[in-house]
């Protein structure tokens, strides 16, 4: 019975690019753009070039240091599956199902994205904490005390909760650029739903659950906010330890040095789940929704369950907040400018960002080798490091080498896009391997140059990979906050800096109000991405 | 259904030619519309807010004129000034306006954490736009200074402050005063429960009920202070001590007093002035009350937030008024009202709920001389703490 869909399957596997050599217009500007993004290592590799050799190896081999590494590690691989395992049902079901709401619970599941982790970890703790805001409410039946949620299981709930959408999003763009005709080809061969979904859906998914696992796996391993309130002693605190208490960067920058080595670790992990697989297919095009039957239950309830805990009830304890904040006469003062400010920051990184990321994308999935691998790696550093490292590498080198742009909007634009690159190289990439290259080829034949096959062919093609790169990049600069103090125009606020600011001093209700102004902004922009999805 | 057999080049093909083309030009508009709006962030970096605010403060001080309503540059010229404060805005935001104001200066502030402002301006080293550092507390100053990037104060500012709160090589200056002191929960604990001494807490009756920050800049001055009165054998020890009763570790100052109001811990180390902005927020049902130790006990060490100027401040005039301001009886009282901090000079009334520096034994130290931050590090490393 499954031998004729084996066969398909396996026929799948067999589109494969060509080898050839890349046209100028794609291998020049992405070696530009990886040659950017690895200015952080040569400021990493400058600083750590202060120490004597003695003091390296006394700092890399030290047991304690190795032992914070391995916690770390573990904590991205909980972090990772648990992220897998809800993000990737939560795009099917927006994204190919009946689902009641759909493109409303699509918004809402991607939002908690927007939460700033030393927020969303804080609400956690003041929600599920010992004596939290749960504990209160069960005080009646005789709770007196919540078992703690401090180290690995909190923070790796935390982590999970706001950042599963990398998952959730590079996923949701795949299925939308996905030929439903294999599926319909394995129905039609007499496979079932399930069988359809794990032997053909699943592995087409793969390059994208492998893309998001890893932005996960990475923002795991370079999370300070969240990991330091739910008391996870991770290697990121370790460097921010070293940059707050000792005012000391050599150390600093020999332990990002050894986090950008466990980084190219996870890529060799990585190479081996990616396989070579490239899924060429004829595009998308509208599909009838699979029906949930009675299955529609569960599932809401599914989406429920995830949008309750990631974003109503960190919603509602900001809520709390600010209530409280105003009934003891709390003054708040409203900053439509930071609002507008982060909204504007943010749509010209996720637009320069796309734009950076196509000719990597496009070189890694049309012109495969050593090369565009390198090149499509390279763009991967800047995620792995800690913010305040590589807001500082950027402040050595404008400061030093580019004084005219230092503390300017240019170079604010630029740090985002090195910091976010990848969020829009893995989501145009799952997409451009959706799309057969013979199509290009024709394109070719037919005369097309190469830029006219990159505007009419390719492009359109990666088009839900675009949108969703876009988004990610949009919302994850919505909250960043360590390049945006250091780097930003003088006294250009941001949403995410108000919030820092009221929270640093402990001034809740302050607090609470640009947070939920942040998330109430990202939500259209959002919405009118998924709008567009639906033009097709 | 009909869709089923329908071949990848459908009909519906030919209508799409036309969608790459906009997206397309979508995508090299929005290519265009980020190169010029990074061009114009080399003017006034917020748009229109920034010359707004030229305006006003030309408007307002009338003499100065001239500079301030010229064309708002970006890099300040004479007449203004930038502060790299990691103090947050809600704390002297409304200090630095009042300073505007009196002084017709045009003051730019980049607020962020004090250690990642210190290393910025270690980074940017010679080419550092910024005139003052305005820092949370006197380690970030030290490391600051002692990279040679803080300038001498003149001796009219040096004096105002007491010797123990300012530099030993005259480079910064204490701008108002924290004391450490312990925040019980009060329904778990009452003030005869507390010890006479910070170093009591290591008797295993408070195991499990301490909260604790320990890569807190305030806290690990304490640690320093420790050290430097006590000696390094009873830090040590206590710290082992406190270790073996399994504290809890926050983040924050923030953090642990919210732990401590909710009863997640019992007592908490802290800063003083935590609890008064938490008054002020939650009300007098808050669960949690300070508690400073008698006999001028090691654990109601005085800690300040200072300024410093910097050597390649543009304007040094203009920024020793700024810190001069700082330390006027108008700013230390603000501070004194407004953040519950201790003023720095005499004559300034503290609130009634804010017991005074008199009151408290504070131990005799020289913030100066707690510089060996490194040593501290590594005490709390051995010790398992950090």
């Amino acid at each position: 019975m499954l031998s004729p869909l084996a066969t398909l399957a396996g026929r799948l596997r067999g589109a494969r690019a060509s080898r050839k050599r890349p046209p100028a217009l794609v291998w020049l500007p992405a070696a530009v753009v990886a040659a950017a993004a690895v200015l952080p290592l040569a400021y990493l590799a400058l600083r750590a070039s202060g120490a004597g050799r003695e003091e390296i190896l006394a700092l890399v081999l030290d047991g304690s240091t190795l032992a914070v590494l391995g916690r770390s590690t573990l904590l991205a691989a909980v972090v990772t599956a648990a992220s897998v395992a809800i993000a990737v049902p939560l795009a099917w079901l927006t994204a190919r199902s009946d689902l009641p709401g759909r493109r409303a619970w699509a918004v809402l599941a991607a939002l908690p994205l927007v939460i700033p982790s030393y927020v969303g970890g804080f609400v956690l703790v003041s929600m599920l904490g010992p004596r939290g805001l749960l504990q209160g409410f069960l005080e009646p039946i005789g709770v007196e005390r919540l078992p703690s949620i401090y180290g690995l299981p909190g923070a790796a709930l935390a982590l999970t909760l706001f950042a599963y959408p990398y998952v959730f999003l590079t996923v949701r763009g795949a299925l939308r650029g996905m030929d439903p005709a294999l599926e319909e080809a394995a129905k039609g061969l007499g496979s079932g739903r399930w069988a359809a979904f794990f032997r053909v859906t699943l592995p087409q998914l793969r390059p994208a659950i492998v893309a998001g696992a890893l932005l996960v796996a990475l923002y795991t391993l370079s999370d300070f906010g969240a990991v330091s309130l739910l008391q996870f002693d991770s290697f990121s605190a370790e460097i921010y330890v070293q940059y707050r208490s000792a005012f000391d960067r050599t150390p600093a920058a020999i332990l990002a040095l050894m986090l950008v080595c466990l980084v190219a670790v996870v890529f060799v992990l990585e190479m081996g789940t990616r396989g070579r697989a490239g899924y060429g297919q004829n595009g998308a095009r509208h599909t009838a929704p699979v029906a949930l039957g009675r299955w529609r239950w569960p599932a809401l309830a599914f989406c429920g369950t995830v949008v309750l805990l990631a974003l109503i009830l960190p919603v509602g304890v900001l809520v709390f907040w600010l209530l409280r904040g105003l009934a003891s006469g709390e003054q708040l003062s409203f900053v439509w400018q930071s609002a507008w400010n982060s909204v504007y920051v943010s749509g010209l990184a996720a637009a320069v960002a796309v734009l950076a990321a196509l000719p990597v994308a496009v070189l890694a999935v049309r012109f495969p080798g050593k090369m565009a691998s390198l090149t499509e790696r390279a763009t991967y550093v800047g995620f792995a490091l800690p913010g305040i490292v590589l807001a500082l590498s950027l402040v050595f080198f404008g400061s030093n080498y580019a004084p005219a742009l230092y503390q300017t909007l240019f170079l604010l634009i630029f740090a985002y896009v090195v910091h976010f690159l990848p969020l829009a190289v893995g989501a145009i990439r799952a997409s451009l391997l959706q799309a057969k290259p013979s199509i290009e080829e024709a394109a070719r034949g037919l005369g097309r140059g190469p830029a006219g096959v990159l505007a009419t062919v390719t492009v359109p093609l990666a088009r839900s990979g675009l949108v969703a790169g876009a988004a990610l990049v949009f919302l994850t600069t919505m909250k960043e906050l360590p390049a945006t103090l250091l780097l930003s125009p003088t006294e250009f606020g941001t949403l995410a800096t108000e919030v820092w600011n009221a929270t640093s001093g402990a001034f809740f209700a302050q607090a609470a109000a640009p947070a939920l102004l942040l998330i109430l902004v990202s939500a259209p922009p959002l919405y009118l991405l998924t709008i567009r999805e639906r033009t097709k | 259904m009909r869709d089923k057999v329908a071949p990848g080049l459908g009909p519906c093909k030919e209508q799409r030619i036309f969608r790459p083309l906009r997206a397309l030009s979508l995508c090299v508009f929005l290519a265009l519309l980020s190169l010029v709006a990074a061009g114009c962030g080399q003017q006034p970096p917020s748009g229109g807010g920034e010359s707004a605010a030229g305006e006003t403060t030309g408007g307002a001080t009338g003499g100065t004129t001239a500079e301030t309503t010229a064309q708002a540059p970006f890099r300040p010229e004479e007449g203004s000034l930038i502060v790299y404060s990691g103090r947050e805005e809600a704390l002297v935001g409304d200090v630095i306006e009042q300073f505007e104001e009196e002084s017709g200066v045009d003051v730019q502030v980049r607020y962020g954490d004090t250690a990642e402002l210190g290393a910025t301006i270690l980074e940017e080293g010679q080419n550092s736009p910024a005139d003052v550092f305005f820092a949370q507390d006197p380690g970030a100053l030290g490391a600051v200074a002692d990279a040679g990037a803080l300038r001498e104060l003149p001796q009219g500012i040096l004096d105002r402050v007491p010797e123990r709160f300012r530099s030993p090589d005259s480079n910064w200056v204490g701008t108002s005063g924290r004391a450490r002191v312990v925040a019980y929960n009060t329904e778990a604990v009452s003030e005869e429960d507390l010890p006479d001494s910070i170093l009591d807490f290591t008797d295993p009756k408070w195991r499990g009920r301490i909260g604790w920050a320990p890569t807190n800049g305030s806290f690990q001055a304490f640690v320093t202070a420790l050290r430097k009165i006590e000696g390094e054998a009873v830090a040590r020890e206590w710290l082992q001590g406190i270790q073996e009763n399994e504290p809890l570790a926050y983040p924050d100052n923030t953090a642990t007093l919210e732990a401590v109001a909710s009863g997640e811990v019992e007592v908490g180390f802290v800063n003083h002035y935590y609890l008064y902005r938490a008054l002020d927020e939650q009300g007098e049902g808050f669960g949690a009350r300070n508690y400073h130790f008698p006999r001028g006990d090691v654990g109601n060490l005085v800690i300040v937030a200072g300024a410093g100027i910097l050597n390649t401040a543009d304007n040094p005039e203009a920024a020793e008024s700024f810190v001069e301001y700082l330390l006027s009886e108008e700013a230390q009282q603000y501070f004194a009202d407004e953040t519950f901090e201790y003023p720095m000079i005499e004559g300034v009334q503290t609130p009634e709920e804010l017991p005074p520096l008199s009151e408290i034994e504070a131990p005799n130290v020289h913030l100066g001389d707690l510089d060996d931050l490194q040593g501290t590090l590594e005490l709390l490393r051995r010790t398992g703490v950090l």
